[in-house]
């Protein structure tokens, strides 16, 4: 049983690391986004770090470049000012979670109609892999060479699970993307979260684990391998909040 | 027919008449009156309201909207304004026609909230990181509030670059009659792109980039200077300042003059581009400046001694600085150190103490 | 026929598509492409178009035409 598979129109050939869990989102994105028809009506507002190699991979696609963790004020703006547009929010853990935490749950407080997406791959990944607050205990790091020292600063952090406590956030979940199972998933996720946005207005928030060889010194495999044995510990994945009908949780 | 009205609140409404759409602010005296009025006259007129977490929100709001085709502006004082400075660097880098009031406190940190002109050189200089300018009108009437926030808009998207309105505390606070002009037209959207912009928001991957900025800056700078003379033809002295301390200057020339002394005030109206063509025009029988201003340490007092370089004419002329602190200095204050530096001319004319008054202890003056 | 077309010029030779082949049809070649990867090729005799490769290629090299 063949199935037809073909690339998304507006994406190109990327400069994100070989086995970079952002090469997987950017391919669901667009997936998503043609699926719903709007390819050609979309704003992303990447945030600061590996997610802003995203507007290199495209040929045509809208993005807005923002300043460190202010993506989703900066999404807010743009939807205000365009609200027939999809705007989304494209970041990664150490710019949604970190310095823009702030930012993220106010986004989830005020629920304008975007979408935020997290790339969470427990460190900073352009900066060079130095500690985030979501590098797990005893993850070895650029700036926790012995691993990371909960005593000392903090267990991982979870913001996801803070948003979705938001009263009008519509739609909280963590995917990975680190296996096939998973990574159609994270699709169901992306898209469900962009539909929601365009046909009730609401907001949702969609976090994927994602793997980062280069900056953890592992293998493309390696890497996939430690999401499933070691992040998702820490990180469970699944719908946290679905306030659609038949969502449950 | 004139109504009376706030200056912050005639800052909102010309801000409103001159067209624009979405406002988002945080409360921070004494500027709150801006929000508070827009709170209300926003949605009257069906358009955008905003209370954002911070400032730093409140800016890149409106970079977001600006950037995306909206009329937008924000307002803030002190270390309000200090957060916005990133907002204010990435509008100048992307070239998005933002607007902001800055309504100024005096001195570092949280400083005195009521009033003062602590902020010139910062934001003349641009604010935060990077080399960029942005065009200030600094008013010093209610109607002026009015009148630059009307027209703000339309100078910030003629050079695609953001507009300041460098008001202080006093203005804000102040009750005065004004006109009220005509409504602008305007609507959610008013440039940008039909439909989505597409690849439009990277300015700087342009290898001309630093280049096209410079030669804005080097335009805006050509084009855009403001000022306003008062008897300033035979002056042997020119009073220079902007905001308040212009119009207690005013009233210094006044009775100076009614003194038999030669005075005049040359009135900076837009602090960035300094208003050099306004000195050049002074005539060459000017022996001395001073410059007073409501704040601790001299601020444009640095502008004017560099523009006094610059003038052939005004090269020996002796600059001196009248510091106030925080509230702006008096007719007497002005008068008396006029008549110091007459008669005793200081070689260290501009210093780091300001003004050897004490300005902080208003009791004792 | 249905075909698998790989874009050789985009892969970066993570192996992930290696890794999750369900009928280890795919390899490394030997030779380099431009970014001086040995990138994926596929034994015809052993592919059956499921798309796992193009599910788990963050490069979109894959493209399967029915």
């Amino acid at each position: 049983m063949a199935v037809q598979r073909k690339r998304p129109a507006l994406l190109k050939d990327n400069s994100w690391c070989a086995g970079c869990g952002h090469g997987l989102f950017t391919r669901l994105l667009h997936e998503s986004l043609e699926e719903l028809g709007y390819d050609n009506n979309y704003i992303c507002v990447d945030g600061v770090g590996c997610s802003s190699n995203y507007f290199a991979a495209t040929t045509l696609g809208s993005a807005i470049e923002s300043h460190h963790g202010k993506a989703p004020t900066i999404a807010r703006g743009v939807k205000l000012a365009r609200p027939e547009t999809m705007v989304f929010t494209y970041q990664g853990d150490g710019d949604a979670y970190v310095i823009g935490l702030s930012e993220t749950l106010n986004a989830a407080h005020f629920a304008d109609p975007i979408t935020t997406f997290v790339l969470n791959n427990n460190n900073y990944g352009m900066t060079g892999g130095q500690m985030s607050w979501t590098s797990l205990p005893g993850q070895v790091t650029t700036t926790s060479k012995a691993g990371r020292d909960p005593e000392t600063t903090g267990m991982p952090l979870d913001p996801l699970k803070m948003a979705a406590q938001e009263e009008r956030v519509a739609f909280a979940a963590r995917a990975a993307l680190n296996s096939p199972k998973n990574i159609n998933l994270a699709k169901k996720y992306i898209k469900k979260a962009l539909e929601l946005q365009v046909k009730e207005e609401k907001y949702a928030i969609v976090e994927m684990l994602s793997p980062c060889p280069t900056d953890w010194n592992l293998t493309p495999v390696q890497a996939i391998r430690w999401i499933e044995e070691e992040a998702v510990k820490y990180y469970p994945l699944g719908v946290l909040k679905d306030t659609t009908e038949g969502g449950g949780a | 027919m004139k109504v009376l009205m706030k200056g912050n609140e005639a800052l909102a409404e010309g801000a409103v008449r001159g067209g624009a759409y979405l406002f988002a602010g945080y409360p921070m005296t004494p500027q709150s009156e801006i929000m508070e009025y827009l709170s209300v006259r926003m949605p009257e007129l069906g358009r955008i309201f905003r209370q954002t977490e911070s400032e730093t929100a409140s800016i890149f709001t409106v970079y977001g909207a600006r950037q995306a085709g909206m009329r937008t502006f924000t307002s803030s004082s002190g270390v309000g304004m200090s957060l916005m400075q990133e907002g204010i660097s990435g509008m100048c880098a992307k070239s998005i026609p933002g607007v902001f009031a800055n309504v100024q406190r005096c001195g570092p940190g949280l400083g005195f909230a009521l009033e003062g002109q602590g902020d010139y050189l910062r934001d003349t200089r641009g604010g935060g990181n990077g080399d960029y300018r942005v065009l200030i009108l600094a008013p010093n009437s209610v109607q002026e509030m009015m009148d630059f926030a009307y027209e703000s808009f339309e100078l910030a998207e003629k050079w695609k670059n953001p507009v300041e309105i460098l008001s202080e505390g006093k203005i804000g606070q102040m009750v005065e009659p004004v006109e009220l002009p005509e409504f602008k037209e305007t609507k959610r959207v008013v440039d940008g792109m039909d439909g989505v912009p597409k690849k439009i928001l990277l300015d700087h991957d342009d290898p001309e980039f630093g280049l096209k900025i410079a030669k804005k800056i080097e335009a805006m700078a050509e084009e855009e200077q403001r000022w306003e003379s008062y008897l300033t033809e035979d002056a042997e002295t020119i009073f220079t300042a902007y905001g308040i301390p212009s119009r207690t200057a005013r009233g210094a020339v006044d009775k100076l003059r009614a003194e038999g002394e030669r005075v005049g005030l040359l009135r900076v109206i837009s602090a960035w581009p300094f208003p050099v063509k306004g000195f050049a025009q002074l005539p060459d029988t000017v022996k001395r400046i001073l410059t007073i201003e409501s704040c601790v340490t001299p601020q444009m007092a640095e502008d004017v001694l560099i523009t006094a370089k610059k003038v052939m004419h005004l090269r020996d002329a002796e600059v001196y600085s009248l510091c106030s602190g925080p509230v702006a200095a008096k007719v007497g204050e002005i008068m008396q150190k006029y008549y110091q530096i007459k008669e005793d001319p200081q070689k260290e004319a501009i210093s780091i103490i300001p003004n050897k008054a004490e300005p902080f202890n208003r009791a004792e003056l | 026929m249905a075909e698998l077309l790989i874009d050789k010029e985009l892969c970066k030779a993570c192996g992930y598509c290696i890794h999750f082949c369900p009928k280890e049809a795919l390899s490394f070649s030997e030779e380099m492409n431009q970014k001086s990867y040995t990138p994926v090729q596929v034994d015809k005799e052993k592919c059956i178009f499921c798309g796992t490769c193009y599910t788990v290629c963050p490069d979109t090299v894959f493209e399967i035409r029915a």
